[in-house]
């Protein structure tokens, strides 16, 4: 379509127009700190409500009010919910932005805007829906003070009348978003509906999207990713938390002491079950995390990269002394003046060979809200069966992006709180040997601090030290030391989740991915096939070290694609580092970089091009 | 007046929980002869064994450096952690976060104190952990090779004749601004001094902050140096007489209310500061740090109990955890029932 400046009263769509029902993507352009969020998430949660499979991406400055933001609601009948490039709707209630996000519209799109800015005159291809948001405001709210913030609820209800989306369902939606704040609730209501009435009356539907009612989100729950990690480590029995505010991870702190508060208080003596600790920085941080893990604790801390940085000496020390303890890695573009409050999977790499010496840790890589919190567990498990800090790799679009998701399961098996001895099985062996490596997998026996027994005690210091954790320089010792460390490596290929696998029947085309980046892959693999005939294997790493089912889904491809959403392939990076020649032969990058979430469409493209066939 | 206390034990060797003094003790010394560090471990390993304090319950905990090798040269059969340089407080506070019931008994030097590590110190004292917090002054970096710390006096020389310009950091004054609330200075050297204080730090309910001057033999104990034997020898103001009554013993000989300040420990042991010339209160914040900064003024280092308040919650207290060490509680305290799953998820729906 390359139509046309509609006036309000015409109502028919242009020949050969079809009618386009719950496969959209609203973009909505607003200033930080303008109430936006609530409107944004009562049209996300609405949508949702109806039925339709329902994503929300918040791309939002480092800043607390005044700068531009943007968020996309994407419905799809398809269930993608992966971000997609480009939008159907936009709704411009930014004077700064306003122009150039409405030169970036596709043609055809439509545009709601506020009618001060006078927008019309910059395009003839897109349908424009003039609102006046100031007069609109006034009557709903007579508090001047408080217009600001609910102005924006206004165009949540132009777009129920202009979609089909039920006033019913915003108003469920805000009482949900607002709880107890009835007053609140019923202000934001009445904008709703005032920008509902207008439409009513002054707009003329001019464009093809619609929502409408279908059942695919039944039994659904919303949620973040960094609330879905901090259930996790409820349920994974977390006692002690320490951690220091940093965007993009700070809301999976800010949750969890909200859920430990109501869930983790024992009701028998009414003294909390947990420790929560705001340290004075991120090195403080997983120091007492690892204080805390040294002696017994569930401990965790969680983070984004410059916070991984400056945790980079503690690791390596949690590593030699092996300490378990659990560290959530909320990545985002760095460093701390770079885009934080952008997405990236950018410390993929040097995390998993944080710090000095000879040093590799486990990352688990969760790609949705259930991974979160499943994986949010093993972690735990983990860190303790192998006595070493294990990253649980998340990214902002994954931690702070709303996502829709089958409810989480309640874990099956009991906590494994891995080789601990007591005061008297030591008493019984007269005796143990703190890094001996009885069992072969590289994992030695432990007592914790506090153990009434005088056999049991021992100190921890370094990689210089023996068997026995007493102090030692022999080169041999050290040797053995850090072999041992490289068995225990092996284990944990052995106990971390394994890949998921969808071969594909030519095998010749594969991709690898891992985390936020698998719902673009999901979409890409189904253009490649409708768009291009390209019937690709998926391999979706769901931790670091690899299992042999990653090299041998490399071996039955031609090409392999390895997905990153960061500019040095750091994922191929690693995977180089752990494969022969023929497997790196096979392995091509495919890299997305810009901040924002990866979109199906620029992984089609770009492999499209590497095959060739453009 | 006695400090040191004799133990109402069985008999002489064994303390009141039948330990000997030999299991108070630690792996052989690496530190050089003579070094101010080693006579601090004697007096950590007397103190330990005198109160009949269970070793097992004693987490040992250090940074980097010469005084963070010395946790390996007392109590053996205890628990131990050598951290990384100048971060010895966070992991402290991560283990007692995990046990409440362990006696932290933190070994720090100057540089990894007031150096590079004064970030966590700072926020550690304001806490008011409850942690015996040691820090082993000698002025410089002995472990590598005497370059000076930032409790190095002003004017004071290194061995290669290198003079330090900056004012020290007095770490005593600093504790006391910032929260602890048992905070002395001591020397190595005092043995009858050290040891009541180290006895009164493990009675305390709180931070005990001791800064003990302990010449470094090797680098800093020449002419010209200000932390040398022969200089704190002449130096050396003691504000009280310092002595420590356990909780298990009668204060009643050592009382005499005339000359000396009684103050009463959390476990009900007793610090009894017999006055000198002037009239010290320990309670009193602002005269601690009056008589820090006098001293300084006139070039003396002034010893003892500065400061003391039995009162202030420490930061367990804030946290009002189980009794129970949160790191053994079992799988029923700490995962919730399914049907706290099926609320929350309810509530997203």
């Amino acid at each position: 379509m390359a139509t046309t400046h509609v006036e309000p009263k015409e109502a028919e769509l242009p020949v050969g127009q079809a009618r386009s029902v719950n496969d959209l993507s609203i973009q909505v352009a607003t200033v930080n700190g303008s109430g936006s969020q609530t409107a944004n998430l009562v049209l996300l949660r609405a949508i949702f409500q109806m039925g339709i499979p329902v994503s929300g991406k918040n791309l939002f400055p480092s800043n607390i009010a005044g700068l531009p933001t943007w968020f996309t609601i994407r419905a799809s009948k398809h269930g993608y919910i992966a971000r997609r490039r480009d939008s159907e709707y936009m709704v411009a209630m930014n004077p700064e932005t306003a122009e150039e996000d409405v030169l970036s519209l596709k043609p055809g799109a439509s545009c709601v805007y506020d009618d001060r800015l006078n927008l019309k005159r910059l395009r003839d291809d897109v349908i424009f829906y003039p609102v006046p948001f100031d007069k609109l405001v006034g009557p709903v709210c007579p508090d001047a003070r408080l217009r600001k913030l609910v102005r924006n609820m206004i165009y949540d209800g132009v777009l129920a009348k202009l979609l089909g989306i039920e006033m019913e369902e915003i108003h469920t939606a805000l009482q949900k978003q607002f709880r107890k704040k009835a007053k609140a609730a019923e202000l934001n209501w009445n904008a709703a509906r005032a920008g509902y009435e207008f439409a009513d009356k002054n707009l003329v539907k001019s464009d093809p999207y619609y929502v409408e009612r279908m059942n695919a989100t039944q039994g659904k729950i919303l949620i973040e990713g960094n609330a879905a990690a901090a259930l996790g480590s409820m349920f994974a029995g977390v006692t002690v938390v320490t951690w220091y505010p940093i965007t993009p991870s700070s809301s999976l702190c800010e949750t969890l002491i909200e859920y430990m508060k109501r869930y983790r208080v024992d009701k028998e003596t009414g003294k909390a079950t947990f420790a929560i600790v705001q340290a004075e920085d991120e090195l403080a941080a997983l120091g007492m995390a690892l204080g805390a893990g040294w002696a017994g604790a569930r401990s965790m801390t969680s983070t984004a990269g410059p916070g991984v940085s400056l945790m980079a000496e503690f690791v390596g020390f949690g590593y030699y002394v092996e300490i378990p303890t659990v560290i959530f890695d909320i990545q985002r573009v760095g460093p701390s003046t770079g885009l934080p409050t952008r997405t990236a999977q950018g410390d993929i790499l040097s995390t998993a060979l944080l710090s000095h010496g000879d040093t590799q840790h486990p990352m688990l890589l969760p790609c949705s809200m259930i991974e979160c919190f499943t994986m949010s567990i093993d972690a735990f498990d983990l860190a303790e069966e192998l006595q070493t800090p294990v990253f649980v790799m998340c990214d902002l679009d994954l931690g702070m992006n709303t996502w829709m998701s089958d409810p989480f399961p309640y874990p099956e098996i009991p906590m494994s709180r891995g080789k601990v001895l007591s005061a008297e099985q030591v008493r019984q062996m007269g005796g143990f040997e703190r890094y001996k490596d009885v069992d072969g997998d590289g994992v030695g026996y432990r007592t914790l601090p506090g153990t009434a027994e005088r056999l049991a005690g021992w100190f921890a210091r370094g990689s210089g030290h023996n068997e026995k954790a007493i102090y030692s320089e022999r080169p041999d010792v050290y040797v053995n030391n850090v072999d041992r460390l490289a068995r225990k490596f092996e284990t944990a290929r052995q106990k971390v989740p394994g890949p998921i696998i969808k071969d594909s029947a030519r095998a010749e085309v594969g991709i690898i991915a891992y985390g936020t980046t698998h719902w673009a892959v999901e979409e890409s693999l189904d253009q490649l096939r409708r768009e291009h005939d390209i019937d690709a294997g998926y391999c979706r790493l769901r931790a670091f070290p690899f299992n042999q089912e990653v090299h041998d889904f490399i071996r039955r491809h031609q090409r392999v694609y390895v997905v990153d959403q960061n500019r040095d392939a750091q994922m191929l990076c690693l995977l180089r580092l752990e494969s022969d020649a023929e497997e790196i032969s096979k392995l091509r990058s495919v890299r997305h970089y810009d901040g924002l979430p990866v979109d199906a469409r620029s992984l089609t493209d770009d492999i499209v091009s590497q095959e060739g066939l453009n | 007046m006695a400090t040191t206390t004799v133990p109402s034990s069985p008999s002489a060797k064994t303390n009141r929980i039948g330990l000997e003094v030999a299991q108070y003790k630690g792996n052989k010394s690496t530190l050089c002869a003579g070094c101010g560090h080693n006579a601090i471990s004697e007096r950590i390993i007397e103190a330990c064994f005198e109160l009949g304090i269970e070793p097992h319950r004693v987490a040992k905990l250090s940074g980097i450096g010469c005084s963070s090798k010395s946790p390996a040269y007392f109590l053996n059969t205890a628990y131990g952690v050598n951290a990384v340089h100048g971060r010895m407080p966070s992991v402290a506070t991560g283990a007692l976060l995990a046990n409440h019931h362990l006696i932290a008994m933190g070994v720090s030097g100057d540089g990894d104190t007031a150096s590079i590590g004064i970030g966590q110190f700072v926020h550690l004292m304001r806490r008011n952990l409850p942690i015996i917090y040691i820090i082993e002054d000698n002025g410089c970096y002995g472990l590598t090779k005497g370059q000076f710390s930032a409790t190095a006096d002003i004017g004071s020389k290194l061995k290669t004749g290198v003079v330090n310009d900056l004012p020290p950091i007095d770490t005593c004054a600093l504790a006391i601004e910032l929260g602890a609330t048992y905070v002395a200075r001591s020397f190595s050297g005092d043995k009858k001094q050290l040891l009541a204080l180290v006895k009164g730090a493990l009675s305390h309910h709180g931070t005990s902050m001791l800064d003990v001057i302990s010449p470094c033999v090797t680098f800093n104990d020449h002419e010209g140096s200000t932390k040398s034997y022969s200089y704190v020898k002449d130096h050396d103001e003691p504000i009280a007489d310092v002595s420590f009554v356990p909780f298990f013993e009668d204060i009643s000989v050592e009382y005499d209310p005339g000359t000396t300040t009684d103050i009463t420990l959390h476990d009900g042991s007793h610090m009894l500061l017999r006055k000198l010339s002037t009239d010290y209160d320990p309670t009193n914040k602002g005269e601690a740090l009056r008589s820090l900064s006098d001293s300084h003024d006139k070039g003396e280092i002034v010893t003892g109990l500065f400061y003391v308040d039995t009162q202030r919650p420490n930061f367990i207290d804030l946290l009002n955890v189980m009794e129970e060490p949160l790191a053994t509680l079992p799988e029923a305290k700490v995962r919730p029932p399914k049907e706290v799953l099926d609320q929350v998820m309810q509530s997203l729906m």
